[in-house]
């Protein structure tokens, strides 16, 4: 693989962030109903600064993944967060195209 | 995730082999599955589904809720002829996912120097492809113009039943192809996979254009491919 394929390969980005020494969220789509932008299995990569790659939503909602994963990184305990339309859910932020996704959002240990 | 698993996947994803991450959703703890090893016996039917779904999916084993996610090899490009067109295409084929390898006998085209961090075999097509054989996650992309090094490689992917055979060269070009297929006995109905002027109609007139034009023409025929190798067109 070149090195342009692992800019956009969370996976990998998440093994070499942890190499670096660097803090380590791991986000992953595991269900969707409706219209979700991004399929199932899709990934985003988080570290313990805020720096992200990947996406589980097309830009939707990863602002709100990425600050509940500085929490995950803090206490190492996974999290499942729910996001559907704005106005329906908890959440202050929704998705624009009216679908639901769930996003397992876990640490990175060892 | 514990970073050794982390670790077991990505060289499994580097290495084209098939895998499958399985995370227990109550405890977080996930395990992976290589495609051929032996498997939990408990699992066993949701991680084979997987595999030949090419689906994640969520899952309820006995008690407990897990998430399956599966990683195929990324469909790979085959590119025969070091041209300008290839340039181009090697530098977009990984940013949409695609692995890509090129293979040109004439050492003057196939430098290091025209492709830095490709994957460039100097040989001929007859010599290379019987050690790593076409299969059915290969796009092959005849560009050299020239039927000494093409025609093999394209009766080569047709027999492999590659998701994509294209070639370039002009309708003359082509009919004249197709009449020498014929001679040697290739069928109709395969020569008809044929995608020739290659890539999709969107008057490409640059090298780079026209690799998107190609590029673009191996994302359909892998979206809309026939079931059978891995999963759904989706």
């Amino acid at each position: 693989m070149t090195s342009e394929a692992n800019i956009l390969d969370p996976l990998q980005i998440a093994e070499t962030w942890h190499r670096q020494g660097r803090t380590v969220a791991l986000a992953t789509v595991i269900e969707t109903w409706g219209s979700a932008p991004r399929p199932v299995g899709s990934h985003l990569v988080i570290d313990g600064e805020g720096n992200f790659q990947g996406s589980v939503s097309g830009g939707c909602v990863e602002g709100a993944v990425i600050a509940e994963a500085a929490d995950v990184i803090q206490s190492g305990a996974p999290k499942i967060l729910e996001f559907g339309v704005a106005d329906e859910t908890a959440w202050r932020v929704g998705l624009s195209c009216g679908g639901r996704i769930r996003v397992y959002l876990e640490r990175v240990d060892g | 995730m514990d970073i050794a698993t982390l670790q077991r996947l990505n060289s499994a994803r580097a290495a084209r082999q098939a895998s499958v991450a399985v995370t227990d959703l109550a405890t977080g703890r996930t395990q992976t599955f290589l495609e051929g090893e032996p498997l939990t016996s408990e699992w066993d039917a949701a991680i084979s589904d997987a595999l030949r779904s090419g689906r994640p999916t969520l899952s309820v084993v006995g008690e407990r809720s897990l998430f399956i996610n599966v990683h195929l090899p990324p469909p790979r490009i085959v590119v025969i002829g070091a041209v300008h067109i290839s340039q181009a295409l090697a530098q977009l084929a990984p940013v949409a996912g695609f692995d890509l390898s090129i293979i040109d006998p004439r050492t003057a085209f196939a430098t290091g120097e025209r492709f830095r961090g490709v994957e460039l075999i100097a040989d001929w097509p007859e010599d290379v492809l019987p050690g790593r054989p076409l299969d059915r996650y290969t796009a092959l992309a005849a560009l050299t113009h020239d039927p000494k090094i093409d025609d093999f490689p394209i009766r080569a992917a047709l027999e492999g039943g590659c998701f994509y055979v294209g070639a370039l060269g002009s309708r003359k070009t082509h009919a004249a192809r197709m009449e020498r297929l014929r001679l040697a006995g290739v069928a109709a109905e395969d020569i008809g996979r044929i995608r020739a002027p290659i890539g999709l109609d969107i008057g490409a007139a640059s090298p780079a254009e026209i690799a998107v034009a190609i590029l673009a023409e191996i994302v359909a025929a892998l979206r809309n491919r026939e079931l059978g190798w891995g999963g759904e067109a989706s």
